[in-house]
């Protein structure tokens, strides 16, 4: 066992987790994107970015992928660190401005403003159709293609995949496009909608249900 | 023939000497990249047909070499046994030089280097203020050797520290050895080179691999290239020692895919290493066995990247994954790798051969060595230059670039490539060492350092290293891909006369954002540019966002051009090469330029031999 501390919490952890998987076994929430438990994480969305301080140094690292070590101690929500994500965040929405998980992120972590030229993407290249495709259903069907802004997830060649069985496991996995947001505020503006008000359904149900299918019911309120 | 026993090498190297006159004639012409681009074949080619048609074959020697260093005067040919040495040489100069220098020791005054300064010739390379100042351990015998024969190699005492190292030194010596040296990782990370030895070797793994990293991608940088096209048998021998001090069994090269004539060098110099012995099974009959194979880059500039380059000799995409488990553990087919640049391999044989006290009293306290660097932009010298670390910026810039072309003022010198940042004339006394310019917001990096005259517009130098960053992000993670992007959209609205005042706000927050956030060196560094200009060229942004004005007259948006009354002598030549027609005017009377058609193409002012056409930025 690895002892270390998370947010002032002495901990223990068994060798060769991450700091993430340790973080959410005791309650702490990191933000993540790009993330899922059944699959290799990949470092790739960084908003789980957190603060190290292994006795020598701090340094900002990705808590999905940093194995924990003896004596580090862990911050996952330093002014650095949110402040980082926001960046990212707003980077993300400019990219992708209806996606709802983005949206709902946004309100979480405070984000209400956007200051880059937005565009209409839907994916955010998180890179888990591609992961699941691979690792679960053990088709590697598709793949990333290009470099930089001309990344994109496709089959090779752009072709009619011959391997791929239609099983629905990358539009089952994908977090960005299944669901639009529809919040208050015109498409592809920030909703922040969460933020400003209380959903109707959080006292009905003790949770926010909107992951489900958006109701509109809070948007209703807030009109009156 | 293979080479078993150390006394087996001193033996081919004594018969090799005797064969060789140390008085015979002898022409060395350089074929690195830089003088064939300026028709030194011909040359060689001239030298071949010239001694042929005297029959004096036997006579006199011609040798092709690699980079001399000097490549803004090549051709360059050296003229032994005096080491005569002749610039700018030319296939109609050859028969001259053959009848007057080779055959009667005479020198072609016309062919020598002229200081510019003092008007001075210098007869010899030494002489010449661009080599004078230079300390050379590693690229000394560049211009002495044909990097296509290993016979060469072993004349100058190539292989012998392989020999040491092998028969006479135990991998933990090898190691302690290279430690107490102080090399660091000459690729620009400054990783101590023996400490990475070290891990590599106690890192578990019953296979374990050495690369050498020649995937020099950085706009302005050629030290890399040149140093394996002049002697690619010294990157071989490191590799073999660090291999053998490893425990590794296989190497890679890792070649830029744009360098062909590197990896042709290499590729024959591994064909006579394997033939000679050195590389194959039971290398100097110690049972050790070692193969080194190339492997081309797909022209991707993110595969410098440690693990996006392991990740590309494994055939996968050329993207980083984090390096939280170091690559010296689980690397190459996660197996532990130690993988070095090019330039920090050669200087290995070196630190054997004269012992570790030797190369630690070169360089700085904690920067050792030598750092090899291509100089490049608005120097009157360029070229590929060795200096011990620590030596200012200044001295490097004056007294071997021999200053800013032309009776420009200096503005800024970028080190490091587009992972550097840029330096400005008050920070020129910075020695050039890892920490120094770490501290400067630049970096050491691969070894460009690029300077920058007053018509160098900061902003625009930013936005074109963020250009190339943006095209050759792998894209993988979020703050490097769209924060490289929105950087770059900043900055052009900002040369474009677009950019508000909060932009730059905007920009610097997001630069650090970058900084932080990114996955690999790569992205992390990407903001160097920007920050460094946001700090020491504040006042160029302020300008172009508050006053629409680039003081440079480069931004073209923000610029005009308009001719000058009391120059203009109505030649009419500009008039006719203005492909807008934007220029009117009577013969002999000053010329106007429409400013409303005028598409700032500055054909006009190349052209003007009177200095009549002048720009002008902002309302003055």
């Amino acid at each position: 066992m690895v002892n270390l501390i998370i947010d002032g919490v002495k901990v223990q952890a068994e060798e060769g987790t991450t700091i993430l998987e340790v973080a959410k076994f005791y309650g702490i929430e990191i933000p993540t994107l790009c993330y899922n438990d059944e699959l290799t994480p990949y470092g790739a969305c960084r908003l789980c970015t957190v603060e190290v301080d292994d006795g020598r140094r701090t340094r900002l690292v990705a808590s999905c992928l940093y194995p924990v070590k003896e004596g580090i101690r862990v911050k996952t929500h330093t002014e650095r660190v949110i402040k980082g994500r926001k960046m990212i965040l707003e980077l993300l929405i400019a990219r992708c401005p209806n996606s709802k998980v983005l949206q709902d992120l946004a309100s979480e972590i405070g984000l209400e403003q956007v200051r880059f030229k937005t565009e209409n993407e839907d994916c955010i290249l998180c890179g888990l159709c591609v992961r699941i495709c691979a690792e679960q259903m053990g088709s590697g069907a598709i793949g990333f293609v290009g470099r930089g802004q001309k990344r994109d997830v496709a089959t090779p060649f752009r072709m009619a995949s011959e391997i791929c069985r239609n099983c629905g496991a990358c539009m089952y996995i994908c977090p960005a496009v299944n669901l639009q947001c529809r919040g208050v505020n015109p498409p592809g503006e920030l909703c922040n909608s969460c933020l400003i008000i209380t959903p109707q359904c959080l006292e009905k149900y003790g949770q926010v249900m909107c992951s489900q299918n958006s109701c509109g019911a809070c948007v209703e309120k807030e009109k009156k | 023939m293979k080479i078993r026993t150390p006394q087996e090498l001193d033996a081919l190297r004594n018969s090799l000497l005797k064969q060789r006159d140390p008085n015979k004639p002898i022409v060395r012409i350089c074929l690195g990249t830089g003088c064939r681009a300026r028709g030194s074949i011909d040359v060689l080619k001239a030298f071949n047909d010239e001694i042929e048609k005297h029959n004096l074959k036997i006579q006199i020697e011609c040798m092709q070499t690699g980079c001399h260093g000097f490549c803004e005067r090549g051709p360059v040919v050296v003229i032994g046994p005096k080491e005569f040495f002749y610039q700018k040489v030319m296939p109609q100069d050859v028969a001259e030089i053959v009848s007057k220098t080779l055959l009667n020791g005479e020198v072609v005054h016309r062919l020598l280097y002229v200081d510019p300064v003092t008007g001075q010739r210098a007869v010899y390379e030494h002489e010449v203020p661009f080599y004078k100042k230079q300390t050379k351990p590693v690229l000394a015998n560049n211009g002495r050797i044909d990097p296509t024969n290993i016979l060469d190699y072993i004349a100058i005492g190539g292989y012998q520290a392989l020999a040491k190292a092998i028969t006479t030194m135990s991998c933990e010596e090898i190691i302690d050895t290279i430690e107490k040296s102080g090399l660091r990782g000459l690729g620009g990370g400054g990783f101590p080179t023996g400490r990475k030895w070290r891990l590599c070797r106690k890192a578990l793994g019953d296979v374990k691999f050495v690369i050498g990293n020649g995937d020099e991608g950085d706009p302005g940088a050629f030290s890399d290239r040149s140093l394996m096209e002049a002697n690619p048998h010294s990157i071989l021998e490191g590799m073999i020692i660090g291999a053998y001090a490893i425990d590794a069994n296989q190497g890679y090269l890792y070649l830029r895919a744009e360098y062909p004539l590197a990896l042709k060098q290499l590729q024959t110099a591994i064909d006579q290493a394997r033939e000679y012995g050195f590389l194959g099974k039971n290398i100097f009959n110690s049972g050790f066995d070692f193969g080194i194979k190339i492997n081309r880059g797909g022209g991707a500039f993110v595969c410098g990247e440690s693990s996006a380059l392991i990740a590309s000799i494994e055939g996968k995409m050329g993207e980083p994954r984090a390096k939280y488990i170091h690559t010296v553990e689980r690397g190459l087919w996660n197996k532990p790798t130690n993988l070095n640049n090019v330039k920090t391999w050669a200087n290995v044989p070196l630190i054997i051969n004269n012992g570790a006290d030797w190369y630690a009293k070169i360089g700085t306290a904690k920067s050792k060595g030598t750092g090899i660097f291509s100089l490049v932009g608005k120097v009157n010298n360029t070229g590929l230059i060795e200096i011990p670390m620590g030596t200012p910026l200044k001295q490097i810039i004056y007294s071997i670039g021999g200053g800013i072309i032309g009776s420009k003022r200096f503005k800024a010198v970028q080190t490091g490539g587009p992972s550097g940042g840029c330096i400005p004339e008050e920070l020129l006394h910075l020695p050039v060492d890892f920490e120094k310019l770490t501290e400067a917001g630049s970096m050491l990096g691969s070894g460009g350092i690029i300077v920058m005259d007053e018509n160098t517009c900061m902003v625009d130098v930013a936005r074109y290293f963020l250009d190339f960053l943006q095209n050759e992000s792998c894209g993988k993670c979020v703050p490097c891909r769209e924060g490289i992007k929105r950087m770059l959209e900043i900055i052009t609205d900002i040369t474009l006369g677009k950019g508000k005042e909060e932009d730059l706000e905007l920009l610097q927050e997001l630069a650090e954002t970058v900084k932080d956030f990114s996955l690999c060196g790569l992205g992390q560094t990407a903001p160097n540019t920007v920050l460094s200009t946001l700090r020491y060229f504040r006042d160029e942004y302020d300008a172009h966002v508050r006053d629409k004005k680039c003081t440079a007259g480069i931004c073209k948006n923000l610029i005009e051009y308009f001719i000058l009354d009391g120059k203009c002598t109505g030649c009419g030549a500009c008039l006719n090469l203005c492909p807008q027609k934007a220029i009117q005017g009577e013969p002999k009377k000053t010329h106007i330029i429409d400013s409303a058609k005028c598409t700032r193409c500055g054909i006009c002012r190349s052209a003007c031999t009177f200095e009549a056409i002048m720009i002008k930025s902002g309302v003055d």
